[in-house]
């Protein structure tokens, strides 16, 4: 395929690709600030949703309860995940590895309402037993943990299978035993995937709307759930602000994350190239 | 000169009696290591004696199971069977953490988020030494390796030949009482090699650390070893310094490995006790060993002669054996020295080797020459495997 | 020194503390869950906390298992409920379908970027799953709508003169499943196409092929671990979707997904609920495991 043909060929793709994925979420933002009620008749720019967001005491209130289930979900996801990337991809077989191995692909496909509901009647289940509350912040906790571990493992198992098993071997020669190891070599290399299974495990904690629906109590509504209350009544200028508001930090915060590593990247080879010309 | 040749290598040391005081002064003794994969034997019952202040070459091609051996001494593979003592005390069990040797990567494996100071350092603070003595170790690491300067920067920041220092200071740092050497040149451009064999040994032979180095470059092992073993198949095929491999290999495995080699087959003619002759089929007249071996008559042999103790020429030399005539096929021309290719009328192909300042070249050799090679009676040894 | 490397042996040492501790935590939130919601489709509903009887009672110094077999009758007579699994799955087939024909040229072209590009590119398409998934199914109401800005557009431009009715149909359950999944199907075809090598293709056109025939005998069949990847990506959980049609889909949008919310919180009949899951599971447990296969060897790292 000749040079002007591929590269206009590209252009088309990326440009329809972008668009179908992109204008729903402009068309968004931008009725967030339409003054009219009316999601879909644009009658002037107003910023005034915003305000009745944040006079929305219900809203708020679930806002900061889904962050705090995000931090503590990711905080803990992270933590499974690790241990589990580490069973995936430096452990040899031994004999339940298939199953865990079932375990923690799974859930990366298993439809919500199933998690959901199976969640809820194994928490109803341990509370007649146990004697625990079945619902409620902690509920929704572990089953986010239970969903999102399978995706913080896979972003984790993917760096450690990159990395160079010399530089453990060589840490252990050198009189470090496996834990320090881990703590002092492994660890630190591997940051940059355990910031980003964070992230996407506090996304999708943050995001969830089913099964938080099945397990959640009277005073645990979460923000997702608010939102699809409101949405299912109709259009409100109200959700869109919060969408814009969602997008606006997620977006910023992307933007932020790849300008360090841009730095960082183009530091590094400036540092190679260094060395290259000194030639020692 | 070794009277007998010594039998195939089965694993057994078979270097000549002089060397061998067993027991007295083996630092590192491989008893009986045995490695097997699902069933794949990598090391085949190997036995090594290796001495204090030695540097040690495990020579082998890939497969060889040499990678395998070293990482049995260093404690990544546990041996399926046999033992490995260091200075008297049993390796087995121990981990590679608490083994008291140290390893050089082929990768280096420099840590990337820590700075050069911290890489050396990594080793003593596992030990708990104090800050101070940890201190003053890493300067003197950095003085035997000469990078003083480049404490602070971090591996991405070196060029490949700094790095290999690096790792070697990181490697030494502890002092350990064996060092072992993964292809130590394999990351390094041919032009730095050369240089670096030397400056390596140097540095070695000044911490005076004995050290077993693996490689599959023959050059290297010939340049930087006191002692090699040959390895091929899981097996140890010989085991003798550079030079007792090169000018007497025990077999044709040997002999091919290392260099570049004639040889021709033939069967045992005469076998006197201060003589042999050797008849081929290749040869107009017969090889005359000027030494006994360990043979019979009628015995199917080869004969090596190495490139360079061939004598080449267009007059036919006065000797009554060990000369061959043929006609030069090529030429191949490295400079320093051109390699004759002499084909003979009965097929085979002579190298010979020479240095282009000799008075052949004035002589004309050329292309489709007719030429006469010849050899002494003890340039060449007899193989029977 | 024996006893002391009998105990050695005998406890277990840090390696089964890794193991034990993600592996223990799936068990019991995961797998035996499943158990649970097994066990709870044999039982009848019935007006108590939890609203479901017990299968196994004990009285008269008699235990007894009752295994109600009505909610798994009821799947299989009632036509309502056999038609919303077919539904489902033929709505997800066909948006996995489409997600696919969708997905694989955005993920062919950028493959075929420089790699500085490549990056922001796939950043760029997978940004969008990072913002609610929810907002953005809300994002396509307002588009949908009979004086949605689609119908308005359209309207305004005058290729129709009547709004098309798309909101609260099927056609937008398959928009919304295709949109919200896309990235998913792009993601596993991006890292399998990446690590193509561009020489196969070069040898190809050197030995005469066309860009066309070359793609269809040699990149397509490579790709076809990322191809699975994707669909069972994007497929296993469309099945079981509830939002997407809930929001977007019409009432005779069925989804298996909504069936099983109905019954849970509108019917309250616990028991019914779990049976339709279990039967969704066993639908799905086929492209699961098929799944689960793939994404293991990934995982170790090991090259399909």
């Amino acid at each position: 395929m000749s040079r002007l043909r591929q590269r206009s060929l590209t252009w088309l793709v990326l440009g329809f690709g972008f668009a179908f994925l992109y204008l729903p979420i402009l068309i968004l933002m931008v009725y967030s600030f339409n003054e009219s009620r009316l999601a879909t008749v644009w009658s002037g720019f107003s910023v005034k949703w915003y305000g009745e967001l944040f006079r929305d005491q219900q809203m708020l209130e679930a806002a900061w309860i889904s962050l705090k289930i995000a931090f503590w979900t990711a905080s803990a996801a992270v933590v499974l995940g690790t241990l589990a990337a580490l069973v995936m991809t430096r452990m040899r077989r031994f004999h339940g590895k298939t199953v865990f191995g079932a375990l923690i692909t799974a859930p990366l496909v298993m439809p919500e309402v199933i998690i959901g509901l199976s969640i809820l009647l194994m928490l109803v289940s341990m509370g007649q037993v146990l004697g625990l509350p079945s619902k409620g912040v902690i509920a929704i906790w572990i089953a986010h943990v239970t969903l999102t571990v399978s995706f913080v493992t896979v972003v984790i198992s993917s760096r450690l299978s990159e990395l160079d098993k010399s530089l453990e071997e060589a840490a252990m020669d050198l009189g470090a035993n496996r834990l320090k190891v881990f703590f002092l070599i492994t660890l630190p290399i591997i940051m940059p995937a355990l910031v980003s299974g964070w992230l996407l495990a506090f996304t999708l904690s943050l995001d969830d709307v089913v099964i938080a629906s099945f397990v959640a109590g009277p005073s645990s509504t979460t923000l997702p759930m608010k939102v699809f209350s409101s949405v299912r009544l109709g259009l409100s200028p109200k959700i869109n602000a919060l969408a814009t508001l969602m997008i606006a930090i997620v977006s910023l915060a992307a933007l932020v994350g790849w300008w360090l590593m841009y730095r960082e990247e183009k530091r590094r080879q400036r540092d190679m190239q260094l060395a290259l010309q000194e030639n020692g | 000169m070794a009277a007998d040749n010594p039998p195939p290598g089965n694993g057994k040391d078979t270097t000549n009696a002089t060397t061998t005081k067993a027991g007295a002064d083996a630092y590192l003794r491989i008893v009986d290591v045995r490695k097997e994969f699902d069933g794949f034997v990598a090391v085949d019952d190997t036995n090594l004696t290796i001495r204090k202040g030695e540097i040690f070459a495990l020579l082998g091609g890939s497969g060889s199971g040499k990678s395998t051996l070293l990482r049995c001494l260093a404690g990544f593979e546990k041996p399926t069977a046999g033992k490995i003592y260091l200075d008297g005390q049993l390796l087995n069990d121990l981990p590679p953490y608490e083994r008291p040797l140290n390893m050089m990567f082929q990768s280096y494996a420099l840590f990337p988020h820590m700075t050069v100071e911290q890489n050396i350092a990594f080793g003593l603070k596992q030990d708990g030494l104090s800050k101070e003595a940890i201190r003053k170790r890493v300067e003197d690491m950095l003085a035997l390796v000469q990078l003083g300067k480049l404490a602070k920067r971090k591996p991405h920041q070196l060029s490949g030949g700094q790095q290999q220092r690096v790792a070697l200071a990181r490697s030494l740092a502890k002092g350990p009482k064996l060092l072992l050497l993964d292809e130590p040149m394999g990351a390094l451009d041919k032009k730095l090699r050369s240089q670096m064999q030397l400056e390596l040994v140097n540095i070695i032979e000044k911490s005076g650390v004995t050290c077993v180095m693996v490689t599959h470059d023959q050059e290297e092992a010939m340049t930087m070893a006191t002692r090699i073993a040959l390895m091929d198949q899981g097996w140890i095929r010989q085991v003798g310094t550079p030079d007792e491999i090169y000018e007497q290999p025990t077999s044709r495995f040997a002999a091919e490995f290392i260099g570049s080699v004639n040889l021709i087959d033939g069967v045992i003619d005469e076998d006197e006790s201060d003589y042999v002759t050797i008849r081929s089929p290749q040869l107009p007249v017969p090889v005359y060993v000027g030494h006994g071996i360990s043979g019979f008559e009628g015995q199917e042999v080869s004969f090596a002669v190495r490139p360079e103790k061939l004598g080449i020429g267009k007059e036919e030399p006065a000797q009554q054996y060990n000369k061959a005539k043929g006609v030069i096929e090529d030429i191949a021309y490295f400079g320093s020295h051109s390699v004759y290719h002499v084909r003979l009328p009965g097929g085979y192909k002579f190298m010979a080797n020479f240095a282009n300042v000799q008075r052949w070249a004035s002589e004309g050799l050329t292309w489709n020459d007719e030429v006469w090679v010849w050899w002494g009676d003890n340039d060449g040894v007899v193989l029977t495997s | 020194m024996k006893l002391r490397d009998l105990i050695r042996k005998a406890t277990p040492g840090p390696r089964w503390a890794v193991i034990s501790v993600p592996y223990l935590w799936l068990l019991l939130f995961f797998a035996i869950p499943f158990l649970i919601v097994l066990k709870i489709s044999f039982s009848k509903l019935a007006i108590a906390m939890p609203p479901y009887t017990p299968i196994l009672e004990y009285v008269d110094e008699a235990l007894t298992l009752k295994l109600n077999l009505g909610n798994y009758a009821a799947l299989f007579t009632d036509s309502q409920y056999v038609q919303a699994y077919l539904s489902s799955i033929q709505i997800a087939a066909i948006s996995t379908f489409f997600a696919l024909l969708i997905g694989y040229p955005i993920a062919y072209v950028i493959a075929r970027l420089p790699p500085s590009s490549r990056n922001i590119a796939m950043m760029l398409v997978v940004l969008p799953s990072w913002t609610s998934f929810l907002i953005r199914i809300y994002a396509w109401i307002g588009i949908l709508k009979n004086n949605g800005l689609l119908n308005n557009l359209l309207m305004k431009l005058g290729i129709i003169s009547e709004p098309l009715q798309i909101l609260y149909t099927p056609m937008a359950a398959y928009i919304g499943i295709v949109y919200a999944y896309l990235p998913f199907m792009v993601l596993p075809l991006y890292t399998n196409l990446v690590k193509h090598d561009q020489r196969l293709l070069e040898a190809a056109y050197d030995l005469g092929a066309k860009p066309w025939r070359a793609f269809f005998t040699i990149t397509l069949p490579l790709s076809r671990a990322g191809i699975i990847a994707g669909c069972m990506l994007v497929m296993i959980p469309a099945v079981g979707e509830f939002v997407i049609p809930e929001l977007l889909g019409g009432p005779d949008t069925l989804m298996i997904g909504r069936v099983l919310w109905n019954e849970f919180f509108n019917n309250r009949d616990w028991p019914a609920a779990s049976a339709v899951a279990i039967v969704m599971l066993i639908l799905l447990m086929i492209p699961i495991l098929i799944f689960n296969r793939v994404q293991q060897r990934e995982l170790e790292g090991r090259l399909t």
